[in-house]
């Protein structure tokens, strides 16, 4: 059993956990990811490790499937049946000086803070972007303040920071022909697909966090297999982050969208039965 | 006694129903008492066959068990799953003339007797005092376990999973192995005194150094990576490795979804790609989610690595058998999901040295299978992830761990055994190898000659 010891909401769609899982936190890198299992009725889902504390990891989700909507229900005290990590290839961060920018999009700008403290903590100079649809969604902004050496923001609809998407100040910075090492991009498929076009003409090491279909997380099935370079790769033990340059998004961003009509049907029963698992996952 | 197939398709559960008392007593009086029983040699883990089939024979079941468990501790599972038809039984001498002794099925009834009956721990010996990590809960590691802590070592398992068992639990479905029968086996693994901790990945959650920390190392991680045929088409939607497909039932319980929350495609018309055992348990689990069932295998039926029985219950449940088939591309439909595989015929040559044909492909024969589910079963290497973070752990040709006649790596505290030591084999196989390595680690650590 692994005790929630911290939950809230970070805006109106994502939502923060701090779950005591020692060896899962002391052991975790920049870029690694866990697998919770909520209950003995759930589906195992990977969500990367936003931060350590101690014998606590964070981590930071969307409360859009069946999982994470229960995980949204629980609170501190609660339970979770299953934490497994950590899983994956920590991120590649050199020690510095090195100028890395790490961009993050939705969602994906949980998973930043962790990258940049530690590109900062090797020396690295740091800037982050980070970018929402709008002001009320907008998440971290104070913790990446802190960390990064200079931080741009952007809203969609210019609500807040910079009116854009956050490929424009990456744009902007390639241009301007800065020394840049290397850069990180995290947040939705599209968006990582988007974002990382704006890097490859100037031939910038650019990283992202692949996120697909997973099951067990540790390289015995193959669901999150993904197409890098032209070779089958499975994202769980050879990622997730991967040369942005060489994935093959549309085979990725398909794969992904492989049990949508299943996602719909688990939430719709979910609301029919209103089935409230807090009791059994506690 | 199998149930009918009509009926049984329309569950997961068990198929075969086993023997009564009394077909069991008849069974075990047909055993003449060989004075050098030949089934004994042909058990992996040298069961006294005779000795036990006698105790059944005059009802003296609970004696019956005790014998058994002397070498094995999981008799409910290898009475289940055994080939026993290449093993104990194919060495029976009466199947020379006549049919072979049941062993089996009597192993079987004396296991579920005494789980109905109550079952009876074996005697630990004193603490020793000395610590061994096993990594991996499957039958490999589940064996190592408990002859380890039987004999008075302090073990702790470490398993990746949420559940204990390995293939046990994620990859044999419940209709040839029930999963309360594996739990029962795995509970008398943990009275004997091993702790399972489950959701540990060695490497990841557990560092090398901390593993590198006991006494003594047993490797049973398997060999869970799934190959891929690297055929055009391959990553559409809808096509799965063995593994994944029955990970998601077995384990997680996607037959019953939406109410458990794993899913997965419930194709109309399934093609599964292999002849082993891994095969017929993808295509009848297929086959109980309503799918029309296609089994594709490149070599004739004689050439199936599967169990006899398996293969007999898939036909009767109506499974199609294509022999001397190979796909050669999956055809794209909708939404980057497959519709179908393009196959070519294979021409069978004459037998090589493992006994099984050769074959190559007969050029225009191609042909098209409709499919919105594919399975790939076609083997599985040993899992990566330990293997990588163990660079100085000396691998086979096939990229198996290599070990010496005692199970020992060329990390001298490290052994290994099952998969990942032998490649893709059985439960038995798997559990033998562990019982010699445990063997072995048990006299290193009494400072004992090894040879």
């Amino acid at each position: 059993m692994y005790e929630i010891v911290k939950a809230h909401a970070l805006s109106e769609a994502v939502f923060e956990m701090w779950i005591r899982a020692p060896q899962v936190a002391r052991n975790a890198q920049a870029g690694q990811f866990c697998i919770i299992h909520p209950d003995g009725a759930g589906e195992r889902v990977p969500l990367t490790i936003s931060g350590t504390e101690g014998d606590l990891i964070r981590i930071s989700f969307m409360a859009i499937g069946t999982t994470t909507k229960l995980l949204a229900t629980l609170s501190a005290g609660d339970c979770l049946r299953d934490v497994v990590g950590p899983l994956g290839m920590p991120s590649d961060i050199a020690k510095g000086p090195e100028t890395v920018v790490i961009v993050g999009g939705g969602v994906g700008v949980a998973c930043t803070p962790i990258i940049a403290q530690a590109a900062k903590d090797a020396g690295n100079y740091v800037i982050g972007i980070i970018g929402a649809r709008n002001k009320s969604l907008l998440i971290l902004e104070d913790e990446m303040r802190e960390i990064c050496d200079e931080l741009f923001v952007t809203t969609d609809d210019g609500s807040y920071g910079i009116k854009g998407f956050a490929s424009g100040p990456l744009q902007t910075l390639c241009e301007s022909g800065r020394k840049i090492d290397k850069v990180w991009i995290i947040g939705p498929g599209m968006m990582m697909k988007v974002t990382s076009g704006v890097t490859k003409p100037y031939g910038i090491k650019t990283y992202v966090s692949l996120n697909p279909v997973m099951v067990d997380g540790t390289g015995m099935c193959g669901s999150c297999r993904v197409v890098v370079g032209g070779e089958m790769k499975f994202a769980c033990v050879d990622g997730p982050e991967f040369d942005a340059h060489l994935v093959d998004w549309d085979d990725l961003l398909a794969r992904q969208r492989m049990y949508l009509a299943e996602e719909k049907e688990s939430v719709a029963y979910h609301e029919e039965h209103h089935v409230c698992r807090c009791r059994e996952v506690a | 006694m199998d149930r009918d197939a009509k009926e049984r398709i329309a569950d997961f559960g068990e198929v075969d129903l086993g023997f009564t008392e009394a077909e069991v007593r008849a069974e075990a009086a047909r055993c003449i008492q060989c004075k050098k029983p030949k089934c004994v040699n042909g058990c992996p883990v040298g069961i006294d066959i005779p000795a036990f089939i006698h105790a059944c024979e005059i009802g003296e079941f609970r004696e019956a068990a005790r014998i058994i468990k002397k070498d094995n501790m999981l008799p409910a599972i290898c009475g289940r799953v055994c080939p026993q038809e290449t093993q104990c039984q194919g060495e029976c001498v009466l199947g020379n003339k006549d049919t072979p002794i049941s062993i089996g099925h009597l192993e079987r009834f004396v296991a579920d007797w005494e789980r109905r009956e109550g079952i009876e721990t074996p005697v630990r010996l004193p603490a020793t005092g000395r610590k061994v990590a096993v990594v991996g809960s499957g039958p490999a590691g589940l064996s190592a376990a408990a002859e380890l802590a039987r004999l008075g070592h302090a073990v702790t398992v470490f398993e990746s999973l949420h559940e204990a068992g390995g293939v046990l639990m994620y990859g044999i479905p419940s209709f040839r192995l029930p999963k309360d029968i594996v739990q029962t086996e795995i509970e008398q693994v943990k009275k004997l005194g091993a702790e399972i901790k489950t959701n540990y990945v060695v490497g990841r959650s557990v560092p090398v150094a901390e593993l590198l920390g006991y006494d003594a190392v047993f490797l049973g991680t398997g060999a869970g990576l799934p190959y891929f045929m690297g055929l055009p088409g391959e990553n559409l939607c809808g096509i799965y490795s063995a593994n994944e497909f029955l990970t998601r039932v077995n384990l997680m319980g996607a037959n019953r979804f939406p109410e458990k929350d794993t899913p997965v495609k419930k194709g109309k018309k399934v093609v599964v790609i292999g002849g082993g055992n891994v095969a017929m348990d993808a295509a009848r689990v297929a086959r109980r989610m309503g799918a029309a069932v296609t089994l594709m295998y490149r070599r004739g039926e004689a050439d199936m690595p599967a169990r006899l029985d398996e293969v007999r219950h898939a036909k009767e449940e109506g499974i199609e058998f294509m022999c001397c088939t190979n796909p050669v591309r999956f055809i794209e439909g909708e939404n980057k999901a497959v519709a179908g595989v393009e196959a070519i015929r294979m021409e069978l040559g004459s037998p090589g040295d493992d006994g099984r044909c050769s074959f190559a492909p007969i050029e225009g024969s191609n042909f098209t299978v409709e499919a919105d589910v594919v399975v790939e079963a076609i083997g599985q290497g040993p899992n990566p992830l330990l293997l990588r973070m163990l660079p100085d752990l000396a691998r086979n040709k096939n990229g198996s761990v290599a070990v010496n006649c005692l199970g020992q790596t060329s990390i001298a505290k490290v052994y290994a055994g099952g998969d990942v030591a032998t490649g893709a084999a059985t439960v038995i196989l798997a559990m033998g190898t562990a019982k010699d390595a445990a063997r072995a680690i048990d006299k290193m650590l009494r400072g004992a000659p090894q040879f």
